[in-house]
Parts: structure tokens; sequence; C-alpha cells
């Protein structure tokens, strides 16, 4: 629709539809048919029956709606953006950081802070990384730079903690090693789509 | 005598607490049933089920500030809530809840008083009972508390003439005014209930019902979206809980009058013996309004009065003249 179409504001030229009913009673005899027409057709006693259904279903089919949700909870897409996880080698158990700091500079919020130093084989470790997730926007971009997929989103939406701390360090997003078994490559935000190949298009300068 | 006298205390003492309780105890019935029908679970968090839930808001109410608003008239403010329950309770008096049962060779009857105008003491305890509302809504000083209450008289009055008018013809049919008449008139079985001779008079009381104790179809003295809590507006806490209570007291009288009237009382049907058999039935009508108030839509003011004045009204005469008419030949 073009803008002036939109802005015409000339009632009765547009193609309006008009809501088709039943003709208005007139006269006091129409009227009172239409009582009884109403009253004779049984439209309450279906409504009835509605809910009574709507009862059984709950009660004997397990057809409710509600979430119990402390104890129960729904599952959430996993694009969703939420606490950080930092992932593990599968191979060594080793993390996947390599201390690259791209994330640290691409961060908008400024909240990601990291320190790294070279450990005894000259492999650079990460010595500090805290994210502070008072600034936090979950943005997601750290998640999108990270060349090595080490540092994701994770699920974890349940942001409520007495300290603002308990997120943030490099050792509670961490992938306990011993449930590196558990760990999922993971397939939301940041990561590659399973159809990345396909996706592939030669640049216009290979042409 | 004075036997008389304290069984009639211990009576009313049970009456008052069974049913204050099961009125409590109706609250979370209808959490449950409104839930279910809308596909939730209703209160589950406190005790099993939820049952203690009703304890919980009873600690709520009895611990709440009791407030009185500031141009309000005192007294009849907080005097207006005790009128509706006790007009409630009162109602109760007249109604046989169960069969005579022996209890240490002592035969009991559960009636407080057997009048031999029971029927009219209730309607008459019952209607009594718009003072409550009608004062409240009068005193506290506030514009959706006299909406509320000028509604709730306009509805009150209205259906009183439907009540009274629909129940004439059951008791033209059995000739007497006391609800024990009613109940051995129709101890024949299913086939002698008086539904079956007088289905226009049980609907037409049905409807009726409904609209005295603010039963959702006509449920527009509390409409919040309209006049935010109608007469009920200003109070809180124990004074409010005592309007609640009553109107839950006078849902039961409501079923109990119901089944003792037109659908054999208390009268032993089949293998079940009496008091089980009304303790269904008014499950059954208590059961119903829930029903009800989860399945319709409520109607207007004006809808509202023109059902009763233009519909209701003129059926009920019809059904009284057609009911002599029969009656004579």
């Amino acid at each position: 629709m073009s803008l002036e179409k939109f802005k015409d504001r000339n009632v009765g030229v547009q193609n309006y539809t008009l809501i088709e009913h039943e003709p208005f009673p007139q006269s006091g005899g129409e009227k009172f048919a239409r009582v009884m027409k109403r009253m004779l057709k049984g439209e309450l006693f279906v409504g009835l029956w509605v809910t009574i259904r709507t009862m059984g279903k709950t009660l004997f089919g397990d057809d409710l709606h509600t979430v119990k949700y402390p104890l129960e909870k729904l599952p959430i897409s996993p694009r969703y953006r939420a606490i950080h996880d930092m992932l593990r080698l599968l191979e060594s158990g080793h993390y996947r950081c390599i201390g690259c700091g791209l994330c640290e500079k691409i961060c908008i919020s400024d909240c990601i802070k990291m320190d790294t130093r070279y450990d005894e084989n000259q492999r650079k470790e990460v010595s500090e990384y805290t994210i502070n997730f008072g600034r936090c926007i979950f943005c997601g971009y750290c998640a999108e730079v990270c060349p090595e997929l080490a540092i994701v989103h994770g699920p974890r939406y349940e942001t409520s903690s007495e300290q603002r701390a308990s997120f943030s360090l490099f050792e509670d997003m961490l992938t306990p090693i011993d449930a590196i078994k558990q760990q999922k490559e993971y397939p939301g935000f940041g990561a590659v789509s399973p159809n990345a190949d396909e996706n592939i298009k030669k640049t216009p300068l290979a042409y | 005598m004075d036997a008389l006298i304290i069984e009639t205390v211990i009576k009313a003492i049970v009456v008052l607490a069974v049913i204050s309780a099961l009125a409590g105890f109706g609250t979370y019935l209808e959490r449950k049933v409104l839930a279910f029908m809308q596909r939730r679970l209703g209160p589950m968090h406190v005790g099993p089920y939820g049952l203690l839930q009703i304890l919980a808001d009873g600690i709520k109410l009895f611990t709440k500030e009791d407030i009185v608003p500031q141009h309000a008239n005192r007294f009849i403010f907080m005097i207006a809530p005790a009128i509706t329950a006790a007009t409630a309770f009162i109602a109760l008096a007249a109604v046989p809840l169960f069969p005579e049962f022996t209890i240490f060779g002592y035969t009991i009857r559960p009636i407080i008083a057997d009048l031999n105008v029971g029927i009219l003491f209730i309607l008459g305890a019952m209607a009594s009972g718009l003072y409550g509302p009608l004062l409240a809504g009068m005193a506290q000083a506030n514009k959706w508390g006299l909406i509320g209450s000028a509604r709730t008289a306009i509805l009150f009055l209205s259906y009183e003439v439907v009540t009274g008018l629909s129940i004439l013809a059951p008791i033209m049919l059995v000739g007497s005014l006391s609800l024990i008449d009613f109940n051995n008139a129709q101890m024949g079985g299913v086939g002698e209930w008086l539904v079956w001779q007088q289905p226009v008079a049980f609907v037409l009381f049905l409807i009726a019902g409904f609209a005295e104790t603010n039963r959702t179809p006509f449920d527009l003295l509390e409409h919040e979206a309209e006049v935010i809590s109608g007469y009920a507006t200003e109070y809180s806490g124990m004074r409010w809980g005592m309007f609640f209570i009553g109107e839950y007291a006078n849902m039961i009288t409501i079923a109990f009058i119901a089944s003792l009237v037109f659908f054999g009382g208390f009268n032993p049907l089949g293998v079940l013996p009496g008091f089980l058999a009304i303790i269904l039935k008014v499950s059954f009508f208590f059961f119903l309004m829930l029903w009800v108030r989860a399945s319709w839509p409520h109607v207007r003011p004006d809808q509202l009065m023109w059902l009763c004045w233009k519909v209701l009204m003129p059926i009920a005469i019809i059904n009284i003249l057609v009911t002599g008419v029969v009656v004579m030949i």
C-alpha cells in the first residue's frame, strides 16, 4: 500500500469490507422472535459443555498449561543469550580459550576484563578473566568473535544471586572437568550453523 | 425446656462453625474448579494440593489492618458486614439440613427452628441481608461503593419478586411453608420430585437464586472493571471476609432450598442414605454455581432488569396461574 493511499482519510472511498450480520429487529414481534430464538438455541449449554470438557481434559487427560516453574522449566531456544559458558577441548580437557583478547576488545559495554601470561611451556594461559554482569548487555558479540568457540552464551537465565561475582569468574563459567563428557558442542549463538557449508558463497573477487 | 435450649444452642453453634468452615472451603473449591476449567492447577503450594490455603487466607484476613475511611460513617461502616454474615446464618436456622438421627440414644432433628413458615422465614432473612451491602455502600464515602450498593439494591429487590413468585407454585402444590413438609411430600423416590411437576418454577428459582447470591451471570455488584469491588471497595481484613462468608453461606442456603423443594430433599435415594443424598445434591448445586461462573459472561444492569421484569416475572405469574387452575381441577 502506498503512503498516499494510507493517508487518505475520506471514509467510504476506500475498500472497506462491511461485517455481515442479521438484520436488526424492527418491530416488537421481531424482537420477541429473536428473544425466543436465542433462548431456545441452547447456546448456554454449549458454553457449559466446553468448560466441563476442559475440566475433564485437565484432570484426566494431562492437558494442563501450568508449568510449575522452579520444578519444571520450559525449553529455551538454543540461540538464547544468557550467562556465558566457557568450553573445554574434549580431547585434552584443557580450556579452549587461547587468550587472544578479541572478546575483551569487541565488548561494547566494556565488561570483560582478561589478563594473560606465558606458562612454563611458553603457551599463553589466561591468568585472570572476569565478566562484569552488572554491565553486560548480553549482546553476544564476544561469542560471535571468538575464533575458538571458547566463550558461548549458555542457557542459565536465572541470574539472581547474592553476589554479582557469583557468575563472573572464569572458573565459575568453565565446564567442570568431571562434567566434560556432558559438554555439548554449542549449537547456539556465535556457533557455526549446521548448514554452514551450503551457505558459503564465493566473494565477488573470485569470479 | 432446658434440654431444648441447650440442644438448640449446640445446634446453632455447630451450624455456625461448620457452615463458616464450609464457606472457607468453598473459596478453595471455587479456585480449584475455576482453575481446572481454565487448564490451570489453582492453589498448590500451601499444604497437600493447596488444601491449607484456606488457613493461610484466614490468617491473612484476621491479621490485616482494619481500616475505616476518613469520611465514612464509622458505626454503620463497621456493623454492615455483620448484617450480611448474620442474616445469611439466620436464614440457615429454618433449613432442615439432614434427616433425623439418633446419637447416644437421643434423637436429634438437624434443624435449629422447625418453623411452620420456614420457607417464608428463609426468604425474608435472605432478603434482609440486602441491608448489609446497602448500608456498607452508603456509609463508606466512596462513589464506587455507592454505585455498587445501588446496584445491589435494585438487584435484590427485583429478584426477590421472582424468587417469591417462583416458589409459590410448589407451595401451592404441597400446601405448606415448612421445608420438612416439602421433604415429606417427595418421599416416594425420584418420580415424586417436584421438579417434574414444576420445571419452570425450578428454572426461575435457580436464576433468581444466582442473582440473590451475586453469582456470575448477575454479579454486577462487584464488577472490577466497572465499580472496583462495589460495596466492598473500602473494606479490608475480616470485615471484607464477613461479606465473603455471608455470600458463600447464602450459596449453601440456596443450594439447600433448591434440593429440598425441587429435588426430593433428604429422602433416601435408592441405596444412598438420606444425608448422603442431600450432600450430593447440595454439592451439585454448589458446583453448578462455580461451573456457570467459568462458562458464562455476565449481563449488563439494564439487561438484568429487562430479564427480571419483562421475562422472568411474567413467566412466574403464568406458572402460578396454570398451577392454580390445575390444582383447582
